[in-house]
């Protein structure tokens, strides 16, 4: 059977699903970064997809921007997760729980 | 003319706003005595002009302004002065003069002062809006201005506390207050609904066009009318079973009780039922008249009963007001509207005179009323005791007295009108009239001085009070000498209907008038007899006679507040005491509950901000996923 | 046909080894796994035409982006395994299915919609590069430029949150040796 763009619409659903699972469930702040970029993924499949399906290149240079965007953002988060471990000695979310309302 | 008017209206005003707004706070200032009198005396003067005016000129109509204006309702503020008002006006002002410049002399002693003329003032100027207006509104609010001002006077000692019903059946001022304001609302609501039938069935409250279209109206609606405005009449002119406050009103001051529940404020019922008597004159409205006038027997035999063995002074001179409020309302009611109307005005004359002695008594014996302590004050107290015989002759109806020629016209009336048994009931109480007052008379001024042995030392009013009493007194004497001027004058050209004595009637008017006479002297003689003597003839007390079942019901007003109490008092305490828990459970409850719905929702969301960046975009993923729930369906239904 | 064996090849793999980097408590296990599914990931795009975009994710993503969790990996004890403490596992599984059927019915909009234009259509003649070269320096040329000066800003953020010892240079300080391994030492201590 052909694949059409409905195989790959539902995969980057379910892999989008699967990163969301994972962001609400993970506790440890660096395995939160790894759901994240799993959602980024599966996004950009989905353009990908969609871009091919009508012929327009706009999906692809969507897919580009955004891998340049999640580069910079794992590098600024990183940076930021190494301060936050020297500060608490932790990475659980339980513990980094100062900003209560 | 029109601005004689606004002056006679507006000048009490005056000078109830100058003793209250500037002065209120500031001990006791002569200026603010001085200056209320002079402004009362400007609305006597002015009264007197517009009498002047009315008798040549006829009824003047002046609207100040439109007060309501809504739909079909248009009452304006306006002021019919025709000959009954005027009437009123002249002896509403000048008893309020006389009674101001007493004051001046009577509360020189007081710290309230200032608050007390502020008071009288506003009292007056009520009553000038209620005998001035030109339409059941305007009417209306006087009412309600006097019964306010009435409350806040009687209950003018507000500090005294109260004592128990044994020691002083009124209890307290300000309970005193509190029954008479009360009283008088219960019968304000009968009088509001007969001022609603009006409007409702006629569609205005002016008095010329109400009275224009009573003939037009079914006679079940004008019987109803009849009723409730009669109803308001009662109230405020103390008339049975409405009637317990006007003894214990005499918590007052004495100027108070002179001026409101002698001259003027009650004399507001029968105001109403002689303005309205186009209403009372009708065929279809007869049975209430007849039932006006009987009741209005009944309370003049029932209020003499009860002064027969009073101890309080004013009580005596209270229950006597009551009394001839009663002949008033017997007059009114038999159609006599001219001869109730004379009757009024002689007896807020005499009447005002005998409180105003009374006044002068209380002042020396320290405000002490018993008059089984007094006697024999004649010799310190000349003044007073001659002011006090000359009304008292005026009250008992005495030959050549302004009250003789008053209620000698009832008491004929009745008989004209053929209702022997109200005839018979008024000529009884004329007698009884004499004795008590003469019994009161007697028991102060003659006989042994008991006031000595009690260590009271006693002396009279300050002069220029005693001379500011002498109008009244002179009209006492001689008022009654103008009734046929007065009856030409009132009953002329859009006055009061002529109400003439039959024939057969004139014939025996002096049969009638000497049997009166002679109940009166032999009163009189009664009096004298058992309580002016001296030495071995001298008054005591019969101790036996106190406790006899015959004394003790008179003694105690039949006991109808005792009745009052228990009956109607005691468990309206008790449903108030219910409702006020029902207020706090489920009105207060709801209240606080809304308000505790938001604490507790409040407290419940703050769970949300605890800092755990997991439970965070937990709800954000709630949220978005909502947003975009909502942008699916949106998109699917546009 | 071979299209459809390699789209359910890498749809399973990559689907597996995400969920291994989701659940696993290791920390190692879900960096391996999730470096491997971006791998996969590229599969898919080579399937899809999008031979550059691949290649960029192969290079950037697994080459670079990993390397960084990797070295960041480095800061944290990575030999212990991660406890979590999960208060309400059913909501979060609900919340994410919920999501991925919405994910579907948006995007499966494209399909449905008619009125959808090729805005920067493909040319066949040209290789994919080549028409993404041109794309991307024509059209898309200011946010390529701008992307640019984001990552250097990243990177430069990167430095300084990360960096020890910022304060003085090592090069233009005029201390000797021996002074500047005595205040490493002291700093170290």
């Amino acid at each position: 059977m052909e694949i059409g763009i409905s195989h790959y619409l539902i995969l980057s659903g379910i892999l989008f699903s699967i990163g969301f699972v994972g962001v609400l469930r993970r506790k440890n702040l660096l395995m939160l970064f790894f759901a994240t970029e799993i959602m980024l993924n599966a996004v950009n499949v989905a353009f990908a997809a969609i871009g091919n399906y009508y012929g327009d290149l706009s999906g692809q240079m969507f897919a580009f921007f955004i891998i340049a965007v999640a580069a910079s953002e794992v590098a600024v988060g990183l940076g930021l997760l190494i301060l936050l471990y020297k500060k608490y000695g932790s990475l659980d979310l339980e513990v980094i729980s100062s900003m209560k309302g | 003319m029109e601005n004689l008017v606004y002056i006679a209206l507006f000048a009490p005003f005056v000078g109830s706003m100058f003793a209250g707004l500037f002065f209120a706070r500031r001990p006791r200032t002569h200026l603010v005595g001085i200056v209320a009198s002079a402004l009362i005396g400007v609305t006597f003067i002015t009264s007197v002009i517009l009498a002047m005016h009315v008798a040549e000129h006829g009824a003047i109509r002046v609207t100040m302004m439109d007060w309501i204006s809504a739909g079909d309702l248009t009452i304006p503020f306006g002021f019919l002065i025709d000959k009954v008002s005027v009437t009123m006006m002249v002896v509403v002002s000048l008893v309020s003069t006389i009674v101001h410049i007493y004051s001046t002399g009577y509360m020189d002693h007081d710290k309230s002062y200032n608050r007390f003329f502020s008071y009288l003032s506003a009292f007056v100027f009520s009553m000038m809006i209620l005998v001035m207006s030109d339409n059941f509104a305007g009417l209306f609010i006087g009412w309600e201005g006097v019964g306010v001002c009435s409350w806040l006077l009687v209950g003018f000692w507000y500090h005294k506390e109260d004592k128990t019903f044994e020691e002083n059946p009124s209890i307290s001022p300000s309970w005193a207050a509190n029954e008479a304001f009360i009283m008088n609302r219960i019968a304000d609501l009968g009088m509001l609904i007969g001022i609603f039938l009006i409007y409702w069935n006629v569609g205005s409250l002016q008095y010329e066009v109400v009275f224009a279209a009573l003939p037009h109206l079914a006679d079940g609606l004008l019987v109803s009318i009849a009723i409730a405005l009669f109803i308001g009449a009662m109230g405020k002119s103390a008339q049975f079973p409405l009637h317990t406050w006007l003894t214990d009103a005499m918590e007052g001051p004495t100027p108070v009780s002179a001026l409101i529940h002698a001259a003027t404020m009650v004399t507001a019922g029968v105001f109403l039922i002689i303005r309205a008597n186009p209403l009372y004159g009708m065929e279809a409205v007869h049975g209430v008249s007849m039932f006006i006038a009987s009741l209005g027997a009944f309370v003049a035999f029932y209020a003499a009963s009860m002064a027969l063995n009073a101890r309080d002074i004013k009580r005596i001179v209270a229950l006597s007001t009551l009394s001839q409020l009663g002949y008033m309302f017997a007059a009114a009611g038999l159609g006599a509207y001219w001869i109730a109307l004379f009757h009024l005005a002689a007896h807020a004359f005499f009447k005002a005179l005998l409180f105003l002695g009374a006044g002068n008594v209380m002042h020396a014996m320290d405000d002490e009323l018993d008059i089984f302590k007094m006697g024999g004050m004649r010799n310190v107290m000349r003044g007073s005791y001659i002011y006090m015989g000359i009304a008292s002759f005026a009250l008992a109806g005495l030959p050549f007295m302004a009250g003789f020629y008053s209620k000698d016209a009832i008491i004929e009336t009745a008989f004209n009108d053929g209702s022997f048994i109200i005839w018979g009931i008024l000529v009884i109480t004329a007698g009884m009239t004499a004795f008590y007052s003469f019994r009161q008379v007697f028991f102060t001024f003659h006989g042994e001085e008991r006031y000595k042995a009690l260590g009271f030392k006693p002396h009279d009013m300050y002069k220029y009070v005693l001379v500011a009493m002498a109008p009244l007194a002179l009209l006492a004497i001689t008022f009654g000498w103008f009734m046929d001027s007065y009856k030409a004058f009132v009953t002329g050209k859009d006055g009061l209907p002529l109400y003439e004595m039959s024939h057969a009637t004139h014939h025996i008017a002096w049969l009638l008038g000497s049997l009166v006479i002679a109940l009166a002297v032999t009163g009189i003689v009664i009096a004298y007899k058992k309580y002016a003597g001296k030495g071995d003839n001298a008054w005591k007390r019969n101790e036996k006679f106190e406790k006899s079942f015959i004394y003790k019901l008179v003694a105690n007003q039949y006991y109808v507040p005792h009745f009052y109490d228990e009956f109607i008092v005691k468990p309206y305490t008790m449903a108030s005491a219910k409702f006020w828990e029902f207020d706090k459970a489920i009105v207060d409850g709801s209240v606080d509950l809304i308000a505790k719905l938001f604490y507790v929702s409040g407290d419940v969301s703050r769970g949300m901000q605890n800092g755990n960046l997991s439970s965070y975009l937990n709800w954000m993923g709630v949220g978005a996923l909502l947003l975009i729930l909502g942008a699916v369906l949106t998109a699917f239904v546009g | 046909m071979y299209e459809v064996i390699a789209f359910y090849v890498f749809a399973v793999s990559t689907t597996i080894l995400f969920l291994i980097t989701a659940m696993s408590k290791n920390v190692l296990y879900a960096m391996s796994s999730l470096a491997a599914g971006m791998v996969m990931i590229s599969g898919f795009f080579f399937l899809l035409g999008a031979d550059f975009l691949g290649v960029v994710q192969l290079i950037v993503y697994v080459g670079a982006v990993m390397a960084l969790y990797a070295f960041a990996m480095m800061f944290f004890d990575a030999t212990k395994d991660i406890k979590e403490k999960h208060s309400n596992p059913a909501l979060v599984f609900l919340l994410g299915g919920l999501m991925a059927l919405l994910f579907v019915v948006m995007f499966s909009v494209p399909i449905i919609g008619e009125n959808v234009q090729a805005l920067y259509p493909m040319h066949e003649a040209a290789g994919n590069a080549q028409d993404v070269g041109m794309v991307l320096f024509t059209k898309y040329l200011i946010p390529f430029e701008v992307a640019a000066v984001m990552l250097l800003v990243a990177m430069i953020a990167g430095i300084i949150l990360a960096g020890k010892k910022m304060d003085y240079s090592l090069t233009e300080c005029e201390a000797t040796d021996e002074e500047l391994i005595k205040e490493i030492k002291k700093e170290e201590a």
